[in-house]
């Protein structure tokens, strides 16, 4: 059977240009039913899911499915996974919790350390590592006291901030306007020596007077400050906002107000709830300084 | 489609393998008695581990990430055992294909031996080749129907009882086939069942030799290790043609009975010689010997030959020894390779320890200064505790420098890290202020793990960074 035998037998269109003629090779069937198939499903899918723009948004779709509320239904399964274990650490305490029950205290050194990378880690650094003017949490120097229940008490009320009536306050006097320069320099090589930093020996010997007479009352006659005011320790190697003369000498003329949010949600909007706080001071607290 | 155009798709020819018996018929009934018998019998064996562990023989734990064979117990991170025993796996395929040919696609493959198996319910069911082939023939009735449906029942059960099998190795067997039969089974459990069934059915019911021929490329990458002292299945053509009735005088041995034909699994005539489909199960030698036994020829039309040997006996020549075949270069070379995988798999195993660790430095921050001055470095170190049992472990650290260890949570450096477990536990190395190490970039030191029970170390190297002003 030559070509144009085959050619004969075909259907043509009855088109024809220049003695071409168009074959009539119609689809398949089946192929042509799911292609019908395809367009019902599509016209379904503009009906059942969110498709046609609107002038301020569009169709919601009967089935009212939507990606964000997706994501809501998801967090909110993995919270009530999560409840009964918030539940418990809201009702813990904190103290005892690593032996007392491990697989709570485990969970709350995760749970806690997703609170901190959220809240925490813009001012406290990753792994609390600190910076100027915040403090490093993962040494053993306390301003507040290092114990979880104080770090909790911090991270629910805060410090010198007027949203929980509870914050840590306390206010050091700017002695710009109360001592002279003179004194202020005797002050600071006093203090530079205290904490076995290079200063002039005359003058920190002057200076002496001029901190028990200042500083004491807060920071204590030996200068080991005093965490029931929140006063920093001037005899240890760690400085929140630096040790040299001339920053010592800035704090000492300006005074430093370092402040802190209260967490908790009792004072904040979308704030850390119990366990997030409870949860959050346990990973605090063994992130290497707890006491 | 124009006349002339050849299809591109070949239908199936029916296969009707007739029943046979004979030596090779008895070992393929041997082996596939003892490896069915290892793989639904496996599951159930039990192996006292102690009270804290799986007391299955063989299990693949991949929730707890372990794999238990008897005494050994695989972690995920010696996962090269398990690669180890995969190229072993390959050398011995290839050690046996180049010595035997196709053996362990005829005797000991998953597909022959369950397609075996299939057939062998086949006949039972609907009667001996002849009888299947009338019954393909018929038009539909209700005996054909009859046979069919319960043919394909026991298919489905045999299937049913290969999946169930099959999941036993991942669980627990015994508390799992109650589950099971409650209802109360974890949903993966019953969908790899379905699975397993329907390919069961399908690949030892349906596609059968297909499987060989089209889907496998074992067959393929055979060719390649097979030579002429490679023994397979041969005709002596020299000795059976021409082919003629047994009365005719100037006729071969080959009476032309077509037995070798019919019980074939693979639908070929191995008189055509060497073909792609032909899985050397042996069992056209067991029907041509039972045919020249009772005509009182010699055994041995069909036989297993070497194609060296197909040679030297059609000008003549005495065969060669089985064994001068199968000790050749080649062999000796694949055993050698073979061996030296294994021992060195064995030697692994005997010097693995049970314990190991791995720390990570915390590098964000790498050094944290306390308030005597001092530097401090933070590590998480894992332990890994292969024992039956818990464990009390000991750290100590040793380094050219002075530096102090703490271990968070454990005033005595002491923590327990439960039987068959791996624990991650906060190290803290401490220089003091102003010492060689707290001021130098970089102090390389050791951490020691000693098991407090049997004495046994692990150590790995790790460095302390310094405060560099």
């Amino acid at each position: 059977m030559s070509k144009n035998d085959k050619k004969q037998q075909v259907e043509t269109t009855g088109h024809e240009w220049d003695g071409i003629q168009e074959f009539n090779n119609p689809l398949p069937r089946w192929w042509v039913w799911v292609f019908y198939v395809t367009i019902g499903w599509g016209l379904w899918y503009t009906v059942a899911y969110p498709a046609w723009p609107l002038l301020t948004g569009a169709t919601e779709g009967y089935k009212g499915f939507s990606t964000r509320g997706q994501v809501a239904a998801d967090i909110a399964a993995v919270e009530a996974q999560n409840a009964p274990n918030n539940a418990a650490l809201a009702a813990s305490d904190l103290a005892t919790l690593q032996t007392a029950n491990p697989a709570l205290y485990s969970y709350a050194v995760n749970a806690g350390g997703a609170v901190f990378r959220t809240n925490c880690v813009q001012c406290h650094g990753n792994e609390g590592m600190g910076a100027t003017g915040y403090p490093t949490l993962s040494d053993d120097d306390w301003l507040w006291g290092g114990s979880v229940v104080d770090i909790a008490y911090t991270v629910s009320n805060g410090v010198r901030n007027e949203s929980s009536p509870d914050a840590r306050f306390s206010q050091m006097p700017a002695f710009g306007d109360i001592l002279s320069n003179e004194e202020i320099a005797n002050v600071v090589a006093y203090v530079r020596a205290l904490s076995g930093q290079e200063a002039d020996a005359t003058a920190a010997a002057a200076g002496q007077q001029v901190f028990l007479d200042n500083c004491s009352a807060c920071h204590g006659e030996d200068g080991k400050g005093d965490r029931m005011v929140g006063a920093p320790n001037l005899a240890d190697a760690l400085w929140l906002y630096g040790g040299d003369a001339a920053t010592i000498t800035q704090t000492v003329k300006n005074a430093r107000f370092g402040v802190m949010p209260a967490w908790s949600e009792a004072f904040r909007d979308g704030g850390l709830t119990q366990a997030e706080v409870n949860a959050v001071a346990i990973y605090v607290h063994q992130l290497g300084g707890g006491e | 489609m124009s006349q002339g155009d050849t299809p591109l798709y070949a239908a199936r020819e029916p296969i009707f393998p007739k029943r046979v018996s004979g030596r090779f018929r008895n070992l393929k009934w041997g082996i596939m008695l003892f490896t069915l018998g290892i793989y639904y019998l496996t599951p159930w064996i039990r192996w006292d581990r102690g009270p804290e562990m799986p007391d299955q023989a063989v299990l693949v734990d991949l929730a707890g990430r372990r794999f238990f064979f008897f005494w050994i117990e695989i972690w995920p991170h010696e996962f090269y055992f398990v690669a180890g025993l995969l190229i072993m796996a390959g050398l011995g395929l290839f050690l046996f294909t180049s010595a035997l040919g196709r053996v362990w696609c005829g005797y000991a493959c998953p597909q022959t031996v369950w397609t075996d198996l299939f057939i062998l319910v086949e006949r039972w069911i609907e009667g001996d080749r002849n009888a299947r082939l009338r019954l393909h023939r018929a038009k539909w009735s209700l005996n054909k129907l009859r046979l069919r449906l319960t043919k394909w029942v026991v298919w489905l059960l045999i299937g049913l009882a290969t999946g169930g099998a099959w999941v036993f190795y991942f669980t627990d067997a015994p508390s799992l086939a109650v589950a099971l039969v409650n209802g109360t089974a974890h949903p993966v459990a019953y969908t790899t069942m379905a699975i397993l069934t329907a390919s069961t059915f399908f690949f030892g019911g349906i596609a059968r030799e297909q499987v060989c021929i089209y889907a496998c490329p074992w067959p393929r990458i055979q060719a390649a290790m097979m030579d002429e002292d490679t023994i397979t299945i041969g005709y002596r053509g020299w000795r059976g043609e021409p082919r003629g009735k047994a009365s005719d005088p100037n006729a071969g041995d080959c009476i032309d009975c077509m037995a070798c034909v019919n019980v074939c699994p693979m639908g070929i005539d191995i008189r055509d010689g060497q073909q792609m489909e032909c899985i050397t199960c042996g069992l056209c030698i067991d029907a041509c010997d039972d045919i020249m036994t009772k005509m009182g020829r010699e055994r041995g039309l069909v036989d297993y030959l070497a194609l060296k040997d197909e040679t030297r006996e059609r000008e003549g020549m005495k065969k060669t020894p089985i064994w001068r075949h199968v000790l050749r270069p080649r062999t000796i070379f694949y055993t050698a390779l073979w061996s030296a995988f294994g021992l060195a798999m064995v030697f692994a195993l005997f010097v693995r320890a049970d314990i190991d660790i791995t720390v990570a430095p915390v590098r964000n921050p790498t050094f944290v200064t306390m308030s005597d001055g001092s530097i401090r470095n933070t590590y998480d170190i894992r332990i890994r505790n292969k024992n039956g049992e818990a464990h009390k472990f000991v750290f100590s650290q040793t380094s050219t420098e002075r530096l102090w260890l703490s271990v968070e949570g454990s005033e005595a450096r002491v923590v327990e890290v439960p039987a068959d477990q791996m624990l991650q536990v906060r190290v803290y190395i401490t220089a003091d202020a102003g010492s060689p190490a707290a001021t130098a970039e970089r102090t390389v030191l050791r951490f020691w793990v000693q098991d407090l029970e049997s004495s046994e170390r692990a150590s790995a190297d790790s460095y302390f960074t310094g405060k560099v002003r």
